[in-house]
């Protein structure tokens, strides 16, 4: 079994951690892993993005090749649109549905919109409402992280939960908590959704 | 054993000190720059005292590097592809001294040019001062690497140059790492004809140098990372050469259905290809970089036998290799279905808001408005993102320092206003030395050295001249009543904006120092305050 994912979305958003807590626990899990990330000038409010290979198998090529990605996990809608070619029909998008506007020439919202809509698989939400809901404005990316949970399937629930544990616990206890429950309202929208 | 998940920058980090390095030296530079990150980090690294203190630049770090090996320990030196034409002139004769202790150079490439002004491939450099090369292909191969490359300087008594490339350096994958072996003893080199290159020694040495090539080749005919794999025939007789990650690319689009060399260790295992290439009608080069393999393979099999690369166009002549690239030049069908969306526009980086250096811009940009003719002369940094809207204000931006001299030659021209713009990290890096021919003519010049304490562009790593810049200029003579510091804050810009006017007016060396601390590591530092209590 593998699963090739596409991380995406702004510099800032906190993709990279997304990334960090995918990649523990397909490391306790024994999988084999490749991550590839982008550093240097883009994270200064450009797009960024991040290939991440899991596999029971071995895997070569750092880099998912065209129409072969499993899934896209976006903090952006337009950013989500960027990586389209990557994608096959049963590939799917989970995506944030509010745009990050830092630039003059964004695109009209609605056909951003639409045109995500158009595709054949596409999980939505509005993780700022969720987030302002579970009292943690900084823990979008974990709404993210749990929205994207279900489509992983290589990975448990349970093990991202885990993972989310490993990685904040020297933040202390309080940081744990809350990116747990971001985690948790992720997921149960995603349910929702389907 | 230990499995891990690291950066390609961190095995060869933790591979170094596993195999008992004593000291890297390095400027940062994207994409080497976690290697000595993770180094002046690593637990083990900091019991031992292993020395991981920033360099003011790379022929500094290469020297200092080359003097640790003189004393009989095992150094590294790092850096981005271009700091190797910084450091070219001390590396290009560690080739002639030869080594004492183990010295490994790395260079970090970036085709495609992710976070670069060009892609120059260090293999050249490696080719050029006739030393060994090692490619890994994976984190692992790269931390394995390392204790290699560190016994093969010793064998070999020359420094080994290790070339990785954007992708593998910043790729993360599971590492299986080893005890770690103790610290070479403390042991300075004591044959003075050796490391003094006056013109009768270095003649010898570098007899002795040209006459260890054979050594080189031998070792690269039998590297346990130059593999040939189960010599098929496919119906199309077409060997591959898979250089570095190349090899992954090769492997990811056609598994092992072709004769593949793997090629991670150079000189060219020659011998090797030529029995590859009388196995094949002809031979595929696939190679991150420049065609450099390939140059030298039509080189050496002549012009009748067909070699295909990055010079024939069966792949392309410029940017990195993609599986998708590389399955194209083996003929294979992309899997993809979609084109790329219409609706998607570029969403290129910025300045930070409330960073220092757009203070620095709008000011400028008031001034620039009063003066058509005025040019502003750009260097490498966050600031160099001042050439995009809105301040859209640099005239040039092109190598570590060159914003100084650039506007001292424009300005002996004739050119007027002739400004440049600099970071504090570049300036010290190479900007003093150009400051220095500057007063010493007096150009009409106004430099400003936008100093935010840090080195920003790479995540805020030390200013090598932090709190010394007004004492640098000084000592370099410049003239205290048109030296000036100001706080970039969006309530200064008016005066910041008239004290450009009147150094502008004035007919001689001006400069302004705006200072404010970089936002990103001022924010840092009052997290793990917080975090502290």
């Amino acid at each position: 079994m593998k699963k090739d994912i596409i991380l995406c979305g702004v510099g800032g958003q906190g993709i990279l951690s997304i990334a960090t807590i995918i990649g523990e626990a397909s490391t306790k899990a024994n999988l084999h892993l490749k991550q590839a990330e982008v550093h240097g000038m883009s994270q200064r409010g450009g797009d960024v993005q991040s290939n991440l290979r899991l596999s029971t198998d071995n895997i070569w090529s750092d880099l998912i090749p065209l129409g072969e990605a499993d899934l896209i996990i976006s903090m952006e809608p337009m950013e989500a649109l960027r990586y389209l070619p990557y994608l096959n029909e049963q590939s799917t998008i989970v995506t944030s549905s509010k745009p990050f506007i830092n630039i003059p020439n964004y695109p009209n919202e609605d056909i951003v919109q639409a045109e995500l809509d158009a595709m054949p698989n596409v999980v939505k939400l509005d993780i700022e409402s969720v987030t302002k809901d579970a009292g943690n404005a900084r823990g979008a990316n974990m709404v993210l992280l749990g929205m994207a949970a279900p489509y992983l399937e290589i990975l448990s629930i349970e093990q991202l939960r885990e993972a989310i544990a490993t990685i904040f616990a020297r933040k202390g206890e309080a940081v744990v908590e809350a990116n747990l429950k971001a985690f948790d309202c992720g997921v149960a929208a995603s349910k929702g959704e389907l | 054993m230990k499995k891990k998940l690291l950066l390609g920058d961190e095995a060869i980090a933790l591979g170094a000190i596993h195999a008992g390095l004593s000291g890297v030296y390095a400027y940062p530079g994207t994409p080497s720059t976690e290697i000595t990150e993770f180094i002046q980090s690593d637990p083990l690294a900091r019991e031992r005292g292993i020395h991981s203190h920033w360099s003011t630049n790379e022929k500094t770090a290469m020297e200092a590097a080359l003097g640790m090996s003189y004393a009989g320990k095992r150094a590294l030196v790092c850096m981005k592809h271009v700091g190797m034409n910084v450091c070219a002139d001390a590396f290009v004769n560690s080739a002639i001294t030869g080594v004492n202790g183990g010295l490994i150079v790395l260079a970090a490439d970036d085709p495609s040019m992710h976070s670069s002004q060009n892609e120059q491939d260090s293999r050249f450099y490696g080719k050029f001062a006739m030393l060994p090369i090692l490619e890994p292909s994976s984190q692992q191969e790269a931390y394995d690497m390392m204790a290699r490359a560190f016994a093969l300087s010793e064998e070999l008594k020359v420094p080994v140059l290790m070339r990785i490339v954007t992708r593998l350096a910043h790729s993360r994958a599971a590492v299986e790492v080893q005890e770690p072996q103790e610290e070479n003893a403390f042991s300075p080199a004591t044959d003075n004809a050796q490391w003094v290159l006056l013109p009768g020694n270095a003649r010898r040495n570098y007899a002795n140098l040209i006459n260890k090539q054979a050594e080189m080749q031998k070792a690269s005919e039998h590297s346990e990372y130059n593999k040939r794999s189960s010599a098929k025939h496919t119906d199309n007789r077409l060997g591959i050469i898979a250089c570095g990650i190349g090899y992954n690319y090769v492997r990811e689009a056609v598994g092992d259905e072709y004769d593949i060399l793997k090629i991670s260790q150079y000189p060219l295992p020659v011998e090797t290809i030529r029995q590859l290439a009388k196995d094949n009608d002809a031979l595929l080069i696939v190679e991150d970089g420049q065609p450099v393999v390939e140059e030298e393979i039509k080189g050496l099999l002549g012009n009748n036998y067909i070699v295909k690369g990055r010079l024939t166009g069966d792949l392309p002549r410029t940017g990195e290799l993609t599986p998708d690239n590389v399955a194209a030049g083996l003929g294979k069908n992309s899997r993809a279905v979609y084109s790329a969306s219409k609706n998607i526009v570029g969403r290129p980086p910025q300045l930070c808001q409330g960073c220092g250096h757009r203070d620095v811009y709008g000011a400028l940009r008031d001034v620039i408005e009063e003066f058509p003719d005025a040019r502003v002369f750009g260097d490498i940094g966050c600031y160099t993102l001042g050439a995009l809207p809105p301040f859209k204000a640099l005239a040039s931006c092109v190598d570590m320092g060159a914003s100084i001299t650039m506007a001292k030659g424009a300005a002996d021209a004739g050119l007027w206003p002739a400004i440049a713009v600099i970071g504090d990290s570049t300036f010290t890096h190479s900007g003093m030395t150009g400051l220095l021919d500057a007063i010493n003519e007096n150009a009409n010049i106004t430099v400003i050295i936008s100093d935010n304490l840090t080195t920003g562009m790479t995540g805020g790593q030390d200013s090598a001249g932090l709190n010394k810049y007004e004492a640098i200029c000084l000592g370099l003579g410049m003239d205290p009543a048109h030296l000036h510091v100001v706080t970039p804050l969006p309530k200064n810009i008016p005066a910041i904006a008239q004290l450009i006017r009147d150094e502008i007016a004035y007919k001689g060396v001006s400069i302004i120092i705006p200072r404010r601390e970089c936002i990103q590591t001022a924010a840092r530092k009052a997290r793990s305050k917080k975090a502290q209590g």
